[in-house]
């Protein structure tokens, strides 16, 4: 029997990763269609619109709860795909939908008011007067928390507004406050805003320089190696840059976010939902992830003190962890 | 707004500066604001801080005789509020301003909420990037909406056009800004985390340059703020803007002789100068600061595309 301590959000990136994490212990997956209308619009990943039926159909099986991510930022002249995309949403079942720009969340209340609706972490909501506009606005359920904040502002948020919260437990430690960044399309030219990929592949060079690897975006290198360290994937935040004639990574290091040693604290503080990260990331992950924290948070619904901090090091990006922004000295 | 012989005589087409996103001195921002009031070829001013609320406190003494100044010369005053909001005492100055029945530039949602639907400025922290959204923001009675400088020429012009229930503003120089975050990479750059930061993003007045590993200039750090290395230039730009139905061209406050820059803009805009010449005189006043203008033309924002008109 699954315990209730927290709600366990995990990825399912394709229809297979969406199996394994109900078969892990999810109590509820989160997904996209195959467009640019969510934020992992990735080669290979996603849902059509039958693959998304069957997702729903097959997690409402066993218990699990499907949440459909829209959470880019409709360009202009283009809504309509946006707005077929919650309509799909709508039909093929969903639970709830996890949505960002505000004329899209006017569509949805507008023509699915039933349909739950929940503020995406692009929204960059992260203070209760933002919050309590989109609850007044556009009924939102839940909102799902800037990485930017530490455990304190997350407990205030959430006494201020009695709103029901969902923190990112695992995945990347994002510096910047999302939905708002233009690094990678100032980079790129491709923009994460509206077309869902931030540092897209398409635009990924490593490069053999005399003794070291070079890893650029764009024509812009992002960083260099020696050629026995793991060459990390180039993201603009998470490069090497000199400034004050100082190499440094002046914005965030390579790192995963890993809160499972927190959890009691976010219990605590009266988080409703974890998110674990990953939904361009492999069915073994998902597996793995979602296992462990599956059984973390049974153990503690169970009382029993947990120790998983070391379990998940090989999943973590650069195969390094930290708690991020949850603890004060981050910032 | 305070009309006065000069605004009358400006034909359509507003310059505006925006808020200052670097950490000047008291002085030198009073002083600077004073100039714009005297010398400088300008519509409408914001003021406030948007990028550090710990700046705050510092030109706070300053802001009702500069704001009198402002509005004696003519410019409409509007108070810019931070680009994120996270503590309770940072929603209070938000409230603040609201309350006091300035004209705020909202830059976070938190503000919106703050404003309870008295008129305002819609800045370019949110997201305003299609039709909906900006419906949706002027009936919650947004007056103006200053475009997300992420945004390209067929989308300006998409949103510009047909909505002539609220006045469009676009970002015509300076740096662009392109994040906001809660930690200060000022304070990272000396070593020092944002608690402790000794006020260190003072000491670069224009921001401060940043490097790849291969020495190419690429952003500024300014705070918790990261900006373009280039100054966006639409200079060329001005009189396809204006025809869109854009109404307002903001000037970002660099360190540079930013009256001479306005004074520039609004000759163009008046069509009394060729904006290729003009180009060139910019060129004398900004120094070594490459231009940038890639998002106008949907490629990477820190390109330069030559115009082909």
């Amino acid at each position: 029997m699954r315990s209730s301590y927290l709600e366990l959000v995990c990825p399912a990136g394709t229809p297979a990763a969406l199996h394994a994490a109900v078969a892990a212990g999810a109590d509820t997956v989160y997904c996209g269609f195959r467009d640019c209308t969510n934020a992992r619009n990735y080669p290979g990943l996603n849902f059509d619109m039958d693959e998304m039926t069957a997702g729903v159909a097959y997690a409402h099986e066993h218990g699990c709860k499907v949440l459909v991510t829209i959470n880019t930022f409709p360009r202009a002249g283009q809504e309509k795909s946006w707005h077929q995309a919650v309509d799909n949403a709508a039909m093929a079942g969903a639970d709830a939908i996890i949505l960002a720009d505000i004329g899209l969340l006017d569509y949805a209340t507008r023509r699915h008011p039933g349909l739950r609706r929940h503020l995406s972490v692009q929204a960059s909501a992260a203070n209760a007067l933002s919050i309590l506009f989109y609850r007044e606005h556009f009924d939102i359920k839940r909102v799902v928390l800037p990485r930017v904040l530490s455990i304190e502002d997350v407990a205030s948020l959430i006494q201020q507004t009695e709103m029901e919260t969902e923190v990112f437990a695992f995945g990347s430690v994002g510096p910047m406050s999302e939905g708002r960044c233009f690094l990678s399309s100032y980079m790129t030219g491709l923009s994460p805003t509206h077309e869902g990929v931030c540092a897209p592949a398409s635009h990924v060079v490593y490069q053999d320089d005399n003794h070291c690897i070079k890893s650029c975006l764009g024509s812009v290198t992002l960083n260099k190696f020696s050629k026995d360290e793991p060459a990390a994937y180039p993201t603009p935040c998470k490069g090497r840059y000199e400034a004050n004639g100082r190499t440094s990574y002046l914005f965030e290091e390579p790192i995963g976010l890993n809160a499972v040693d927190i959890l009691p604290q976010l219990k605590a503080a009266g988080v409703t939902a974890l998110k674990i990260e990953g939904r361009q990331r492999s069915r073994a992950y998902v597996s793995k992830v979602v296992g462990t924290f599956r059984k973390a948070l049974d153990d503690l619904a169970a009382g029993t003190q947990i120790h998983a901090s070391g379990d998940l090091k090989t999943m973590a990006e650069g195969g390094r962890e930290t708690s991020g922004a949850y603890k004060k000295g981050w910032r | 707004m305070i009309e006065n012989q000069t605004t009358q005589n400006l034909p359509a087409g507003k310059i505006t500066i925006g808020p200052l996103f670097f950490h000047w001195t008291a002085e030198k921002r009073r002083d600077f604001y004073f100039r714009i009031a005297d010398e400088a070829a300008i519509d409408c001013v914001y003021l406030g801080e948007v990028v550090c609320s710990k700046r705050e406190i510092f030109f706070k003494e300053f802001l009702p005789v500069v704001s009198e100044r402002l509005q004696r010369a003519g410019k409409e005053v509007i108070v810019s509020t931070l680009a994120l909001v996270t503590s309770k005492r940072e929603m209070s100055t938000v409230s603040a301003y609201a309350d006091a029945g300035f004209m705020v530039e909202a830059n976070d949602v938190a503000s919106l909420q703050a404003l309870h639907g008295r008129p305002h400025v819609i800045g370019p922290f949110i997201n305003v990037f299609n039709e909906s959204t900006r419906d949706y923001v002027i009936k919650n009675n947004a007056t103006r909406i200053v475009l997300p400088v992420e945004m390209a020429a067929d989308s300006i012009g998409r949103l510009a056009g047909g909505g002539e229930a609220a006045e469009i503003e676009v970002m015509v120089f300076g740096r662009q800004p392109l994040s906001v975050a809660m930690r200060c990479y000022h304070a990272r750059a000396h070593e020092l985390n944002k608690d402790s930061c000794q006020f260190v993003c003072g000491l670069d007045q224009d921001g401060l340059q940043t490097n790849t590993v291969d020495q190419q200039p690429i952003l500024a750090v300014n705070g918790t703020q990261t900006m373009s290395h280039g100054y966006v230039v639409l200079l060329q730009e001005l009189a396809k803007l204006q025809n869109m139905g854009v109404s307002h061209f903001r000037l970002s406050p660099q360190d540079v002789d930013m009256a001479r820059v306005s004074h520039l803009y609004r000759n163009v805009l008046d069509r009394k100068c060729d904006p290729a010449e003009a180009l060139e005189t910019l060129k004398a006043i900004t120094d070594t600061v490459p231009f940038i203008n890639g998002f106008w033309h949907g490629s990477e924002g820190f390109a330069w595309v030559e115009n082909r008109a």
